[in-house]
């Protein structure tokens, strides 16, 4: 009985933990948490300590430490003792691990979502369309492989006009 | 013979060195990109470069056991101790000679890095399937500009042309096959270097032959980088990338 009682405790407690982490947010990218960008892999809640399982983005990005650092502290802000950050290297990060809500709030940051999956194809240059974030027609053209950060690519609206960023496919 | 658990590491350490001191190289042209969209690409290629290099060598310090960091490896062994590529440490030169030292680099380093991914050693198999998909990447931006620039005007042809006649004689060295690479290859399933340099071959022809430019004939190689006996222009970049770390030792941020 005593140990039903302490699993639904560790559910309570697992839910808790991933709402937490659901309020982490990307430092380049505030809008979108590191749950949404699908980095963080999972957990291991022990008696007294947390391990928290992140992947890096790109090798070099340099926000990864920045991201561990502020799981630790949000997680020690709720009162965890003992939280570490375990980084996984495979299965690597793609693109395709941003979930769907993810996806739905970077467009309505202004960042066009990544298309299709990451497949070797894309990352070779097929043809693809990108929609405008802003009003949706897929009539945009490619002004730099390279924006703002290494994540994005900077296109333009041939309608609306409007310039605005690609969150690329890789 | 090497042994078994040497070998690893020296490879490694290669390979962290070879994506240190390519990446250092693209760090130096920061600010100084012929368009802000190039400067973009390569402050981004050289931050990918960087952390493929941490990620070699902090493999490469648990491989060792003797308790040295990324840090140690990066900033406080002297010269010969590198054992990167000759090719990477060539000075950037203008825009097309710094394309064309990335093309031929990154298309032997993407076949390197796919053949890793199938070895044996979890930990470098692991690291191999992360650069990848930034070197395939890298590689399609550089081989985009070799195309445009060879297939440009009379100016920019004969200059990469002439690059590439240049760089030709750094190529030989990735297929050089030491002790290090079969131990490798051998116990751990690692790379069949007569075989990549097949595919290198044709890959590298066909991108060649869309900038409408001349695969250069094979003559004199270059092969000591993995003997740690570099160009002189190797001393000038580790002395500026070590500087601060030499100043201040232990200087952290």
């Amino acid at each position: 009985m005593l140990k039903q009682k302490e699993n639904t405790v560790d559910k309570d407690m697992e839910q808790r933990i991933w709402a937490w982490l659901a309020a982490v947010p990307d430092p380049e990218i505030p809008v979108l948490s590191v749950v949404d960008l699908g980095i963080v892999r999972g957990f291991n809640l022990g008696t007294n300590s947390l391990e928290v399982e992140v992947a890096p983005t790109y090798s070099g990005c340099p926000a990864t430490e920045f991201i561990e650092t502020s799981i630790v502290s949000s997680l020690q802000g709720h009162g965890l003792q003992n939280v570490s950050v375990k980084r996984v290297l495979s299965p690597p990060w793609t693109t395709d691990w941003i979930t769907e809500a993810g996806r739905e709030k970077l467009r309505v940051y202004g960042i066009a979502p990544p298309e299709g999956s990451a497949s070797k194809t894309a990352l070779l240059g097929d043809k693809k369309s990108v929609s405008c974030p802003r009003c949706g027609t897929t009539k945009t053209s490619l002004v730099s492989e390279f924006g703002s950060t290494a994540c994005k690519a900077s296109w333009k609206c041939d309608e609306c006009l409007e310039p605005f960023e690609y969150f690329k496919c890789i | 013979m090497v042994d078994k658990d040497q070998a690893l590491l020296k490879y490694v350490l290669r390979l962290g060195d070879n994506a240190l001191v390519h990446g250092q190289r693209l760090i130096e042209l920061v600010a100084h990109g012929p368009e802000l969209e190039e400067e973009l690409a390569n402050a981004n290629f050289s931050l990918d470069y960087l952390g493929q290099a941490r990620m070699f060598y902090t493999y490469a310090g648990k491989l060792e056991g003797a308790g040295r960091t990324e840090d140690d490896f990066a900033m406080l062994r002297p010269e010969h101790e590198y054992e990167n590529l000759l090719l990477v440490e060539q000075p950037n030169g203008h825009f097309g000679e710094t394309v064309v030292r990335s093309v031929l680099f990154e298309s032997f380093y993407l076949l390197q890095l796919e053949a890793l991914v199938q070895c044996n050693d979890a930990g470098l198999a692991e690291i191999a399937a992360r650069a990848i998909k930034e070197i395939r990447y890298h590689l399609r931006f550089s081989s985009q500009w070799l195309i445009r620039l060879g297939d440009g005007t009379d100016e920019s042809q004969q200059r990469v042309q002439a690059s590439l006649s240049e760089s030709w004689t750094f190529t030989g060295e990735f297929f050089a096959a030491d002790d290090v690479d079969k131990v490798v290859q051998d116990e751990f399933q690692g790379p069949n270097l007569e075989e990549l340099q097949q595919a290198w071959r044709n890959n590298v022809a066909t991108i060649v032959a869309e900038a409408t430019l001349q695969l250069p004939e094979d003559q004199w190689m270059e092969i000591s980088g993995r003997e740690g006996r570099h160009s002189e222009y190797f001393g000038f970049l580790i002395a500026e990338m070590q500087s601060m770390q030499r100043a201040m030792p232990g200087l952290n941020w």
